[in-house]
């Protein structure tokens, strides 16, 4: 390749208290080209891109950008250099309307009117449809997406900064978003692409960086080299693949019957005539793409939201109308996404919060007093059973670091001899050793007779672990069917398809 | 046809009596929108309006005593920025706090003005305008504070909805992380927002203490500031809706005195307690319905800001 480089990193290092974050960090991007960082969560990638996008300033190491130093000191200096972002967790505003959020990720933009038919142009141009005036909230994710993208495109960027952009997209929106790129790349933007997910990332990027512990281990072309070998790199340790038993389904341990409740969140999706079932020993998977009523199953199945008495029966009985406790001593245990506020208190030790879920199912009090040695062997159980790498029991939740958080709300639940488990997002943020260990522990349950609901936005774990598939979409759910045999074409149909955006690239 | 009491001065004083309540409410509007709650209007009211009281008497400046008002709500509210923004104190506790200071301060700091009277604000000269019958009383008849107050609401609503500036501070206010991802000064916009906010407290402050009452005694606002607050939330944090707030409540306590000094055979106690009773429940009524207030709040509002991640 004779294209010159666009941006070269040199030697960075930043370091916070007690982590170094990125250490001698180097690596160039030429022009055009597609550029792919890789490394598991914590390895350093959204710090460097932080760097480049002047949100953070390097300890030490030099950055260029066309052989002139580059220092920006705020994201409004990287973006006068050409230098774009799309942020993992959207940095949009709900409230605001497409218009007025593109508006705001400009420096000088033109009047509202001139700017809302520049989007309409633009937007049709890359294949990526938007109306200026709807509201964020209403919109999809992979539309929220489209508004990031617009937003940097409509500044020319030299460099456009992608953080883990397909997590919240379907398979046929992904497709739509690797065509963009591939345009833009075409026509001399080089791409930043942050992902851990492989297969993606050798179908479309040019080179990789992969990173661990900040540091980097290894460049690669990604299409000379299969998943396996930088999924190792990755890592820097071969992965061992759970085992499942060969399974034998029981009786019908949760029937779900047409539960509609509406959302109890602001911009959230009502769930609508949800139905199925869950026998002993089957793990049910439900895929779709974030904001399309997977928390509302949580909370509906857990009993946070109340329906009517027959939409939700464990073993039969009808509990819809029943709180979270009546629930779980009927042995239904549910362990949410959100770690910090909702499944533990951030600010109470672990002991606390083991006593928070447990207390009914363990015996942890007595004539409403809290028998506090038992509660504190319930935490030190947990903490060792789930290897919860923690300086003790008495630490807060708060303190923990999110993948070990995750271990110990996931073990809590699953240590109170559960006979039905739902989790919602079981190893979102979570490293891949202690991902694999949380679903060895999901599949070891079901084997002992749980019947088991995973909600997941991460496709492979779904397919890993569960035993039948179905999908929510706009708050409905699919019929759920076996996984083997389910090709991810089937899965993406099933996920919404592409909601509408199908004809996006035609006459291109 | 209101039992002896004259509709044209009816409406001309309840002009007058919202005026301190629609520059407090618009101030904190602005403040809320920008995701900062700040509970302490009623001290910053406090503040204004002893400080200018003094500067009015000691100049003998009507004009400086306003300035001099804005200026006290606009340190008080200095105080509540310092505390929140920069030691990310929590807003509600500061707030509180900041009304008991305010209203303590103000007591000792009015102690030897006691019973003096202020410089007048006279009407603004608006010639023949003045001369129409009832509009003439209604409309162009009042000191320039008056229509100083309705103009603020126009430019609050026009700023908020028009410019980059209003989009600005609504985006600061709805999600903190995301603007500041963006390169925006979460800070110094709430900070900037907190100052306007205790400068127009301390201008409706000042109102009362040198136009309305016109003398100082302790307590003088007499929770003006918590009437305000309540209209900004229940208005759904729109000016125009503050200002119809403003009027209700001004309007019902015109009334009031009027029905009072009219001897209805209605007890003083109801009478004196109708204008927060009523304003409450039209301002509940006009904002309920299916999570409606729950929506139009400033998402990030009430939340501290800071900025490690």
């Amino acid at each position: 390749m004779t294209r010159p480089d666009l941006l070269r990193v040199e030697g960075v290092t930043k370091a916070y208290p007690g982590v170094v974050a990125n250490s001698d960090v180097s690596f160039a991007i030429a022009e055009g080209e597609i550029h792919a960082l890789l490394g598991e969560n914590g390895a350093g990638k959204s710090t460097l891109v932080k760097m480049i996008y002047g949100l953070v300033k390097p300890d030490s190491g030099r950055m260029t950008l066309r052989g002139t130093a580059y220092t920006p000191a705020e994201p409004r200096a990287a973006r006068a250099s050409g230098v774009a972002m799309v942020f993992q967790h959207f940095s949009l505003f709900e409230a605001l309307n497409v218009a007025e959020n593109v508006a705001l990720g400009m420096e000088n933009p033109p009047p509202m009117k001139e700017l809302a038919s520049k989007i309409r142009s633009v937007s049709e141009e890359y294949g990526l449809p938007l109306d200026p005036g709807r509201m964020v909230g209403d919109l999809s994710a992979g539309e929220r997406q489209r508004v990031e993208i617009v937003r940097c495109l409509l500044q020319d960027p030299k460099l456009l900064i992608m953080d883990e952009p397909t997590s919240v997209l379907t398979p046929q929106e992904v497709e739509i978003l690797f065509r963009t790129l591939r345009q833009l790349s075409a026509e001399g933007t080089a791409i930043l692409y942050i992902s851990h997910k492989l297969e993606e990332i050798r179908a479309l990027c040019d080179e990789a960086t992969i990173l661990r512990r900040g540091k980097v281990v290894a460049t690669c072309t990604p299409r000379d080299r299969s998943a396996r070998e930088m999924a190792e790199l990755m890592i820097g340790a071969t992965l061992t693949p759970p085992e499942r038993a060969g399974g034998t389904k029981g009786a019908t341990a949760l029937e779900v019957v047409d539960l509609s409740v509406a959302s109890p969140i602001p911009f959230g999706t009502s769930l609508k005539n949800v139905s199925f079932t869950v026998a002993k020993g089957e793990v049910l998977g439900i895929a779709g793409v974030a904001g399309n009523g997977q928390d509302e199953l949580l909370l509906a199945l857990s009993g946070e939201v109340r329906a009517a008495q027959g939409a939700v029966k464990i073993d039969g009985k009808g509990v819809g109308h029943t709180g979270p406790n009546d629930r779980r001593a009927l042995g239904l245990v549910a362990a949410p996404e959100e770690r910090l506020g909702h499944a533990a208190a951030p600010d109470m030790s672990l002991v606390e919060n083991a006593l928070l879920s447990g207390a009914l199912r363990k015996g942890l009090t007595k004539n409403g007093f809290i028998d506090w040695a038992a509660t504190e062997a319930f935490a030190a159980e947990i903490v060792k059973d789930f290897d919860v790498r923690t300086p003790g029991t008495h630490v807060a939740a708060r303190a923990l670091s999110g993948g070990n958080l995750q271990k110990f709300v996931v073990g809590r639940e699953l240590s109170q001899t559960p006979t039905v488990i739902v989790i919602n997002q079981p190893t979102w943020g979570v490293d891949a050793a202690a991902a694999a260990s949380i679903r060895q522990a999901i599949l070891d349950r079901a084997a002992g007779g749980a019947a088991v609901v995973v909600i997941s936005q991460d496709l492979d774990e779904l397919l890993e672990i569960a035993d039948s598939f179905a999908a929510l979409n706009e708050g409905r759910l699919t019929t759920p069917r076996p996984v083997a045999g389910l090709t991810i074409d089937e899965i993406g149909l099933m996920m919404g398809g592409a909601h509408g955006m199908e004809v996006a690239h035609h006459g291109h | 046809m209101f039992g002896g009491i004259d509709p044209a001065l009816l409406i001309a004083s309840l002009m007058v009596a919202s005026v301190p309540i629609i520059l407090a409410a618009i101030g904190e509007l602005v403040v809320e929108r920008a995701g900062v709650l700040n509970l302490g209007v009623e001290g910053m009211m406090i503040m204004g309006a002893v400080c200018g009281f003094i500067v009015s008497v000691q100049s003998g400046s009507a004009v400086l005593g306003f300035v001099g008002g804005a200026l006290g709500g606009a340190a008080m509210a200095l105080i509540f920025g310092l505390l929140t923004q920069f030691m990310l104190a929590n807003q509600v506790a500061s707030g509180l706090a900041l009304t008991l200071f305010g209203l303590g301060l103000s007591s000792l700091m009015g102690q030897s003005f006691v019973g003096i009277r202020p410089p007048s604000t006279g009407a603004v000269p608006l010639g023949p305008l003045a001369d129409i019958p009832f509009f003439g009383r209604v409309l162009f008849s009042h000191d320039w504070v008056v229509y100083a107050s309705i103009a603020s609401v126009a430019a609050t609503w026009w700023v908020l909805k028009a410019t980059r500036t209003g989009l600005i501070l609504r985006a600061v206010g709805e999600s903190h992380d995301a603007a500041h991802a963006l390169g925006y000064k979460v800070r110094r916009i709430r900070m900037l927002a907190i100052l306007f906010g205790g400068a127009m407290a301390g201008l409706g402050g000042a109102y009362i203490s040198m136009v309305r009452v016109p003398q100082w005694t302790d307590g003088i606002t007499s929770g003006a500031g918590w009437i305000a607050l309540a209209i900004v939330v229940f208005a759904a944090w729109r000016p125009w809706r503050a200002l119809i707030g403003a009027y209700l409540f001004g309007g019902i306590s015109v009334l009031q005195l009027n029905l009072q000094a009219a001897g209805a055979r209605i007890p003083v106690e109801y009478l004196s307690m109708s204008p927060y009773v009523i304003t409450i429940l039209v301002l509940v009524i006009m904002s309920s319905g299916k999570g409606k207030a729950a929506l139009s709040a400033p998402a990030n509002l009430g939340q501290n800001f800071h900025a490690s991640r």
